[in-house]
């Protein structure tokens, strides 16, 4: 199926007494899936066992279709580059590189050329277009934030993983970027997953999860 | 993929410039230094081969044999002990050879005034670039970087040094006449003032001349029963001149009269031989040496010195490229997150090791071309420091 499949999901980490128990979650093509909980609850390790950062003990997780667990790592790499857009809860931006570089850094990695245009047009609606030559370390956090966006959706990913993506936002912002990850879920086609601890966000999402629910 | 690897690579060292230059110049400099080393032994070694071996053998006092060769063939500044010319003139009384004597005691604007004679231009094959070889008592000739360095020419005046300032009594600068400028030899022979033999005596004290004090009535301070007092205004230097000429005169015997050295040329290879054995004997004040011993001599402790040196630079070598392995790993630890990110973004493994060795090579290549640039510059610059190291 295309979308984003979990079913009979298991994780441990090693020697800890958390565990993740997921017997059947889906987004569809388009969707959108908010997950919710309290801190420690372990929203960020679904999100990466969605993603494919983590590999779960048991269960599968696919994307489009795709069993991640099954694949080789290059193939899982390959695949995150071509089809995954991630944004960092710390944002995970290069600080030696500029912002355009670091907007355009999926892009540099697949040897494309193309994106350049449209990571303008991104910086622009995120309003960070000002600080294009500028480099990465010189931002205020928020607009790190805005530029880590920027760069989850230049190269038009499939899949769309968003850890608290608008924690460091004003409301103003807030809604521009909500109104951007979902107008582009809606207009492509892709999966949305993200985290946030903002309950008004929550009622824009197809389908909510409460994580707590699936830890022990 | 390997474009994007040295596109990162390169963006952080460019961002991190301050840091990536003083690594790439800790490792240029370590790398440089062997290399420089041994450009400048092959320059010293270059620099000194061809005067030895031109000069067969070498007269002056017993006592350092290496001074000798030093003072007698490249002119270094250090104080020789004289011999009287009468051993000179005792050698060319056998008819083995000629000798040419050198005295190197004094200087004018810090280079050698050689007194010798015009035998010195020959055996060296000196040529004049402009004006003559020196004619009479006062004249010199400079050598061609000397002239060149000081913008001096024929017709020009050279004022010797006072070489002791605090003797009241001692030798006042002689204003010497500069009558010609020689080619460009490529040797020490560039740099030198050379004079006949009789005007360096003359910086010496051994001649004088007498200036006629009393005919001026500006130099006179007093005149009384036939005795005429100078004043303040009489020249504290000697300068020889075609009214003052025949008043110069030597006293006592021109035997016991001070050189430096003499070079000597044999006759042939036989009457070489009989010369060093007739200067083997340890109770004579003078020794004769062979310059191309010497220098061999020379270069042996100088090419063991290299080699230790060699050693020790491998050892700091060695730390430095440990050193530098340990700064790539702690700051390849310190960016952990940075290549994790990348990896979760989807770079391969093999992206994220290209760039990091694009680093090392980037640092490791400026370190290289820097070590390269500063070897060429030394190797560039090596003769003309061995040559003021030589003087």
């Amino acid at each position: 199926m295309s979308g984003i499949a979990v079913s009979n999901l298991q994780f441990t980490y090693p020697e800890s007494p958390f565990r993740l128990r997921v017997k059947d979650l889906r987004v569809s093509e388009g969707g959108t899936l908010v997950l919710l909980g309290p801190s420690g609850a372990g929203k960020t390790t679904l999100l990466r066992l969605m993603s494919g950062l983590l590999l779960p003990g048991q269960g599968r997780v696919s994307l489009g279709g795709d069993d991640l667990a099954t694949m080789p790592e290059a193939a899982r790499r390959a695949f995150r580059l071509e089809k995954v857009g991630l944004i960092f809860q710390d944002f995970a931006l290069l600080d030696y590189l500029t912002v355009a570089e670091n907007i355009l850094l999926p892009q540099t990695f697949r040897h494309s050329r193309e994106g350049r245009a449209l990571g303008r047009e991104l910086a622009e609606r995120l309003e960070v277009h000002q600080h294009w030559d500028k480099l990465a370390g010189r931002l205020s956090q928020g607009e790190r934030q805005r530029v880590a966006v920027a760069r989850a959706l230049v190269h038009r990913p499939r899949f769309l993983f968003a850890d608290e993506p608008t924690a460091s936002l004003d409301v103003g912002r807030r809604e521009t970027v909500m109104n951007l990850l979902l107008e582009y879920t809606s207009a492509s086609g892709a999966s949305l997953v993200m985290i946030t601890h903002d309950v008004e966000l929550a009622p824009r999402f197809s389908s909510q999860v409460r994580v707590d629910e699936f830890t022990s | 993929m390997m474009v994007a690897a040295l596109h990162l690579a390169w963006r952080y060292v460019v961002r991190h410039r301050l840091q990536t230059c003083l690594l790439a110049g800790a490792l240029a400099l370590v790398l440089a230094l062997p290399l420089c080393l041994r450009v400048l032994v092959q320059a010293t070694e270059a620099a000194m081969r061809d005067r030895a071996i031109a000069t067969p053998q070498v007269l002056g006092t017993r006592g350092s044999a290496l001074d000798l060769m030093l003072s007698a063939l490249y002119f270094k500044r250090q104080p020789l002990p004289l011999m009287e010319m009468r051993h000179l003139q005792e050698l060319r009384s056998t008819g083995l050879g000629k000798a040419i004597p050198l005295d190197a005691r004094f200087h004018a604007q810090g280079a050698a005034i050689i007194g010798t004679e015009m035998e010195y231009f020959d055996f060296r094959r000196l040529k004049l670039a402009s004006g003559r070889l020196m004619t009479r008592l006062g004249d010199c000739v400079l050598g061609a970087r000397l002239a060149s360095r000081r913008g001096l020419g024929p017709g020009d005046h050279l004022f010797s040094t006072q070489e002791q300032v605090f003797d009241m009594a001692g030798v006042y600068p002689l204003k010497m006449r500069i009558t010609g400028v020689l080619a460009v030899s490529g040797t020490p022979d560039d740099d030198a003032v050379f004079a006949d033999l009789k005007t360096v005596w003359l910086i010496a004290g051994l001649a004088h001349g007498h200036d006629d004090v009393a005919s001026g009535k500006d130099t006179v301070l007093q005149q009384e029963q036939g005795n005429t007092v100078a004043n303040a205004s009489v020249r504290m230097y000697h300068e020889v001149t075609d009214q003052n000429l025949d008043s110069f005169h030597f006293h006592g015997d021109v035997g016991a009269y001070p050189v430096s050295a003499a070079i000597v040329v044999p006759v042939d290879v036989k009457s070489e031989a009989l010369l060093a054995g007739r200067y083997l004997k340890e109770d004579l004040p003078v020794q004769l040496i062979r310059p191309r011993e010497q220098f061999e001599s020379l270069m042996g402790t100088l090419f063991q010195v290299q080699n230790l040196a060699l050693v020790v630079l491998a050892v700091t070598l060695g730390a430095a490229l440990a050193i530098t392995v340990l700064v790539f790993a702690l700051s390849f630890r310190l960016r952990r997150r940075e290549f994790d990110t990348l990896g979760d973004l989807g770079v391969s493994p093999a992206d994220l090791l290209w760039t990091k060795s694009f680093e090392v090579a980037i640092v490791g290549g400026g370190g290289l071309v820097a070590a390269l640039v500063l070897t060429a510059v030394v190797q560039w610059k090596a003769q003309e420091w061995i040559r003021l190291l030589l003087s």
